[in-house]
């Protein structure tokens, strides 16, 4: 499993800032970003599995969750179920449709969650130093002490599964790298001579936070977020084969490829199938992270 | 250097201690009262806060945890609740099977990851560049879990070469890694682990390796007439401080990861020992797992920094 990669951003804006062009800074990402077909074609595979997963409910052929024993484990390519059913005889075209929708949430909420807490937390770290950064700084410290893995484990195997359990765990494991990440790109901006100028000019802390730390520490944050996507759904799926997760019948990937792995010597291809489907996902996220990190210009 | 080993240890302690508040705090915020799963349901209300009394849960939660961290600097990490074995021996034997599994495959993966990382750095655009490329993303995309099963549809289910799941054919405890009938039982988890930091270090190898590969000092050997093989090892010197770095790093990572693939082949280390307390619940076991593990990772963390300021002089001095 891969784990968060510790969080470092010298993040050089004086070369990169294009302020004199007429395009704005957008402009110009998407400008880079429209030649770059690998990373397309992966926002377009996400968009897509984000589509099945927002209209599983009318695209699913079966019920996910009704179970016959007269057709359990058939193959892949069976007439009436195309990627043939699990162990309980359940349709897995409409199970991995289903099971999407968690995974995907699982994917995405806690890293947003992650991001404004630990985005606030580093900006306020970064931008104040002294006291305050130190606090808050060592206190991430002690959580970088853990594997990120086993700080999951250790959280959701507390508190037990479920999917709001699991979504809590979740958010406190990728709060503390993105507050690093945060905290790092604030305070290189703070030493800019601009907000020393704004601060002259009388402008309120709170006023130079957001109109100009904000726009600085945005991309470099968010490029950030947008890698931890593909672990979120990793670690989530982790922790749902260890039964932290959702609850049965209802499944997400990980889940699924659980329960299936009893059946790997009757129907190893369909007892891999939850897996290729988490596999995908999360190259695609990692491959768009990786082309946003170069439109934008981002150092890591 | 001493200066530098003696403040790179006293700055461990903080951390330490933060990693057992954590580990203290486990026990908080599992929900139900550790009591009352104890009795039985009709036990009188004086009896409970006796019993109360006597595990100290009447205290205030800091005094609680200053009990708690005496005890556990003795050695006493408590009682397993589902078989009443110290939790200290238990974590012990599974964590020496769990490390040893993880320096087999950090190692394997370190070598493999400077050869390949080498070769694509050098090779830069070319076909093997483009493969190592590709490994890499898969490796980082994977999950582990998902890898061990595949391997094991594979090797065991179709191609029956190796034993799917366990530890040795006669148990654990006469498992011997230099008996190839025993070890066959290890390969599997080792690829299985030793994929994603493959990956991880193939990519930084071939990053560093490359931005060094383009600095003058290259430029200068290649004018004093060195070969290809020299300029090489000269810069695979320069990347080496970064590459033991990532190794510890990894080894780290391995070993708090490794819950996952030890419970597809139930190989009996912490990992399987983290999932059997979730499966039954045992919060006092899964607390001195983590304990033990986190406390790993910060002292092969320490290990790893000292190691680097021994061979980067560099590091000494900031």
């Amino acid at each position: 499993m891969t784990d968060i990669p510790a969080g470092s951003l010298p993040v050089d804006k004086s070369q990169s800032a294009p302020s004199t062009k007429v395009r704005g800074y957008w402009g110009s990402v998407w400008n880079r970003l429209r030649y770059d077909y690998t990373t397309l074609f992966c926002m377009a595979l996400i968009a897509a599995i984000v589509l099945a997963a927002i209209f599983a409910p009318w695209l699913s052929p079966m019920d996910p969750e009704k179970s016959s024993m007269a057709n359990r484990l058939r193959p892949i390519g069976h007439a009436k179920f195309g990627l043939g059913t699990d162990e309980q005889g359940r349709d897995m075209i409409s199970r991995l449709l289903w099971g999407g929708r968690v995974s995907l949430l699982m994917g995405i909420v806690p890293v947003c969650f992650a991001t404004l807490i630990g985005g606030a937390f580093g900006i306020i770290a970064g931008y104040y130093g002294g006291k305050v950064n130190m606090v808050i700084m060592r206190t991430m410290d002690v959580f970088f002490a853990f594997p990120s893995v086993l700080l999951a484990v250790a959280i959701a195997g507390s508190l037990g599964g479920g999917i709001g359990n699991q979504m809590i765990t979740l958010t406190v494991v990728l709060i503390p790298p993105l507050c690093r990440v945060a905290e790092t790109a604030t305070a290189q901006v703070r030493s800019l001579d601009f907000v020393d100028a704004a601060r002259a000019s009388g402008a309120s802390t709170y006023s130079i936070i957001t109109s100009h730390v904000l726009i600085n520490v945005l991309s470099p944050v968010l490029v950030y977020s947008s890698t931890l996507v593909s672990i979120s759904i990793i670690l989530a799926s982790g922790l749902s084969f260890l039964g932290l997760g959702v609850s049965p019948p209802t499944a997400d990937w990980g889940l699924m490829l659980s329960t299936l792995r009893q059946s790997i010597y009757v129907q190893p291809l369909v007892a891999a199938l939850p897996g290729v489907c988490i596999l995908i996902t999360s190259i695609a996220f990692n491959l768009v992270s990786d082309g946003l990190r170069q439109a934008m210009d981002v150092k890591a | 250097m001493w200066m530098y080993a003696l403040r790179r240890l006293v700055l461990t302690i903080p951390i330490l201690l933060g990693v057992t508040i954590i580990c203290f705090a486990l026990v908080q915020i599992a929900p139900g009262d550790p009591i009352t799963s104890l009795v039985r349901p009709d036990t009188p209300p004086e009896q409970i806060a006796a019993l109360r009394a006597y595990y100290g849960l009447d205290q205030p939660v800091v005094f609680q945890y200053l009990m708690w961290l005496w005890r556990v600097l003795g050695g006493n990490f408590g009682t397993s609740i589902a078989n009443n074995a110290p939790v200290a021996s238990e974590v012990m034997r599974a964590f020496a099977n769990t490390i040893v599994i993880a320096l087999i495959s950090v190692l394997f993966a370190f070598v493999v990851s400077l050869v390949l990382g080498t070769i694509a750095a050098i090779r830069q655009g070319g076909i093997v560049d483009r493969l190592v490329t590709a490994l890499a993303v898969f490796g980082i995309s994977v999950p582990t879990f998902w890898l061990a099963v595949v391997l094991v549809i594979i090797f065991a289910v179709n191609l029956n070469w190796l034993p799917a799941t366990g530890m040795g054919a006669s148990g654990s405890d006469s498992f011997n890694y230099f008996v190839w009938d025993d070890f066959k039982f290890a390969i599997m988890p080792i690829v299985a682990l030793a994929l994603p930091p493959l990956a991880i270090m193939t990519r930084i190898t071939r990053a560093s390796l490359s931005e060094i590969l383009n600095q003058d000092f290259i430029q200068t050997l290649r004018a004093k007439g060195l070969g290809g093989f020299q300029i090489i090892t000269h810069a695979i010197r320069n990347i080496m401080p970064a590459a033991i770095a990532m190794l510890g790093l990894q080894l780290g990572y391995l070993i708090g990861g490794s819950v996952l693939v030890e419970t597809v082949f139930t190989w009996p280390g912490t990992g399987a020992l983290l999932n059997k307390a979730i499966l039954t619940r045992d919060i006092p076991l899964l607390q001195g797992t983590i304990l033990v593990l986190a406390g790993a990772f910060v002292l092969i963390n320490l290990v790893v920094d000292l190691a680097q300021s021994l061979v980067d002089p560099r590091i000494k001095r900031s």
